[in-house]
């Protein structure tokens, strides 16, 4: 028997786990993992559930009754509407928009160009490339923002617009090494015989490349959409004008105007989106492809 | 057009026959650049180009020219040699905000390096539900990080009644005045940022405890090792290298910390929490310092230069895992 759990075995063998106090302590372990688990991770996050929906009173003198007085949906309603979090919603969901699309645009034509057709200034292009990897956002933080203020050649400001957000979300070294690593393990022969085939370089990488990419573009994108969706500093500094601010500008701002229960509304409603994406792409997030995240390069 | 690239690379194997001869040595003339589509590829390759060039490139030199100017952005830049360098060196804030960064990046690393190693060694043994067990480590790691700091925020209060205060009544302890005391302000950011990014680690983890070969766990076994000897001798040993990474990543990432400061405490109470990313927010962006483009600068090129220590480290060591 024991044989047949030999193929996936790990730190504790099942000879160790035929021994009762092996099987006592480990079943202890990983209840008790579970259990803790479950409380700081999922806790704080049901309790803000449960908390948007709680009148300000019943939060503040008890934190943590299930609802002692009821629960008042009209929170989020108010939320919504009178805290003008659809309007700043809105706001974001054009920031996460705009910034996968030019995440995606840069890394795809940026990977094709250094994996593919290889042109003599290729390499040149992604030393640079590499060597933004080694450079912390923080140097960028002050030039990158009187940039912003000038953008060199055009010499027009885009503070205030979503350009300033999307552009410069755009220049991820990392999204363009992700896509070129995997196009450089596409086979060659199929770009070679759509070539001969007459393939031109946009139809080469729009039919061919792109359709055979779909793993990688969605990593790239949905990594894209919560990396904007959680962005504080830099939409901070280039959306002054609050009608302009996403939802994680807008939210320490108003907390002080707010009712406290309306406020909790209002960082539920923010959650809603990165979990549900977290949720539908858990494969994703858990795998190795999230690593990327994390580990650069 | 049959042939879209430039010289294909000698090293591309198995290029059919129909592709044009190697043309490596010889004089290339635009119109060959021309005819072999350079230009297509040119405009493919122009959006990176422009967009690193702008927002990536163009700053990073500017960083290095602004560090020596004076700048307002009212008249024009002056320079003034390294005494930008010297105003940052010589501000009595500056060992403050160091302190403070090294004391956070030290709490994060006692919190937050061996907890997840543990939870995750502990999940590679789970034999179901294991994906409940990963989800749920993660969840925090997508929760908006300003939601996440503005909710803890609020569990923070100080009052009896306060989230945290609460639950600490439960066992005759507190009420702990939290973010409001110089001395636990920063081990309670801390406290949040791990919550926030230990899901990350442990999943980390979990990928390289896959790839732990276990015939070695055979082996240890049949010299007589326990649990422990076996995570001690075999487990830990294979997992040194991302071990390694995620150190270096966690050094990397707390040094730069900002949200959790900015948004907690805004630096206080006294400046306790006030940290080197602060401070830079401070000299360019603050409401009182504010304007001074030169200094803040000057800092985040001293900040870099230690982090770019710990990345040319960081790649000399994972270079080989990344082929």
């Amino acid at each position: 028997m024991a044989a047949a759990d030999t193929a996936e075995r790990g730190i504790v063998s099942s000879h160790d786990l035929r021994r009762p106090s092996v099987r006592a302590t480990l079943g202890v372990l990983q209840g008790g993992l579970l259990v803790t688990l479950v409380v700081v991770g999922l806790g704080p996050i049901l309790w803000l559930a449960k908390a948007a929906v709680t009148p300000t009173q019943d939060t503040l003198r008890d934190p943590l009754g299930f609802f002692p007085n009821g629960i008042d949906w009209a929170n989020l309603a108010t939320a919504w509407t009178r805290a003008e979090i659809d309007h700043y919603f809105v706001n974001t969901l054009i920031v996460a928009v705009g910034a996968w699309f030019f995440q995606l645009l840069v890394a795809t034509t940026g990977g094709y160009v250094l994996s593919v057709l290889r042109p003599r200034y290729g390499n040149a292009i992604l030393g640079l490339v590499l060597a933004t990897l080694f450079v912390p956002s923080v140097v960028l933080l002050v030039p990158l923002y009187l940039t912003i203020l000038d953008v060199p050649l055009v010499h027009i400001s885009l503070l205030n617009t979503f350009w300033a957000v999307w552009l410069p979300m755009g220049a991820s070294a990392f999204n363009v090494l992700l896509v070129k690593r995997f196009f450089d393990g596409l086979p060659r022969e199929v770009f070679e015989a759509a070539r001969v085939d007459g393939a031109g370089p946009f139809r080469l990488l729009w039919s061919i490349v792109l359709p055979m990419s779909k793993p990688i573009l969605g990593v790239v994108s949905v990594f894209a959409v919560i990396a904007a969706w959680k962005d504080y500093l830099w939409p901070l500094l280039v959306l002054p004008d609050p009608g302009n601010q996403p939802l994680s500008v807008r939210l320490p701002a108003i907390a002080p105007y707010l009712e406290l229960d309306v406020f909790l509304a209002a960082l539920a409603i923010s959650t809603v989106l990165p979990i549900a994406l977290f949720l539908a792409f858990q494969r994703l997030f858990l795998s190795g492809a999230g690593l990327g995240g994390a580990v650069k390069g | 057009m049959t042939t879209l690239t430039g010289p294909v690379r000698a090293t591309t194997a198995a290029t059919p026959p129909s592709s044009p001869p190697p043309r490596r040595r010889a004089r290339r003339t635009p119109r060959d650049w021309l005819r072999d589509g350079g230009l297509s590829t040119l405009v493919i390759a122009l959006p990176m180009i422009l967009v690193f060039g702008v927002f990536s490139w163009f700053p990073i030199g500017r960083a290095l020219v602004m560090s020596l100017q004076q700048t307002n952005l009212v008249t024009a830049p002056e320079f003034v040699g390294l005494e930008n360098f010297v105003f940052v060196l010589s501000d009595p804030l500056l060992g403050k905000a160091v302190a403070n960064t090294l004391w956070f990046a030290l709490l994060a690393l006692v919190f937050g390096y061996p907890l997840p190693l543990a939870a995750a060694v502990l999940m590679s043994e789970v034999k179901r539900l294991r994906g409940l067990y990963s989800a749920l480590a993660y969840l925090p790691v997508v929760v908006p990080p300003v939601v996440a700091v503005l909710l803890w925020k609020f569990f923070y209060d100080a009052s009896p009644s306060g989230v945290f205060n609460t639950i600490a009544g439960w066992v005759g302890l507190g009420p702990f005045p939290w973010l409001q005391d110089a001395g636990s302000a920063m081990p309670s950011l801390v406290l949040e940022a791990t919550w926030a990014a230990a899901g990350g680690t442990v999943i980390i983890y979990l990928a390289a405890l896959v790839g732990v070969r276990t015939e070695l766990y055979e082996a240890a076994e049949v010299d007589g090792a326990g649990v422990w000897r076996k995570i001690w001798h075999v487990t830990l040993p294979q997992l040194r290298g991302v071990l390694f990474i995620t150190l270096i990543l966690q050094v990397i990432g707390t040094s730069q910390v900002f949200l959790e400061p900015f948004l907690f405490t805004g630096g206080g109470p006294n400046n306790a929490t006030l940290t080197v990313l602060m401070l830079i927010y401070d000299y360019a962006f603050g409401s009182s310092l504010g304007g001074n483009y030169g200094a803040a600068t000057a800092l985040s090129l001293m900040l870099a230069g230690v982090l770019a220590v710990l990345s040319a480290i960081y790649f000399r060591v994972t270079r080989p895992w990344s082929s």
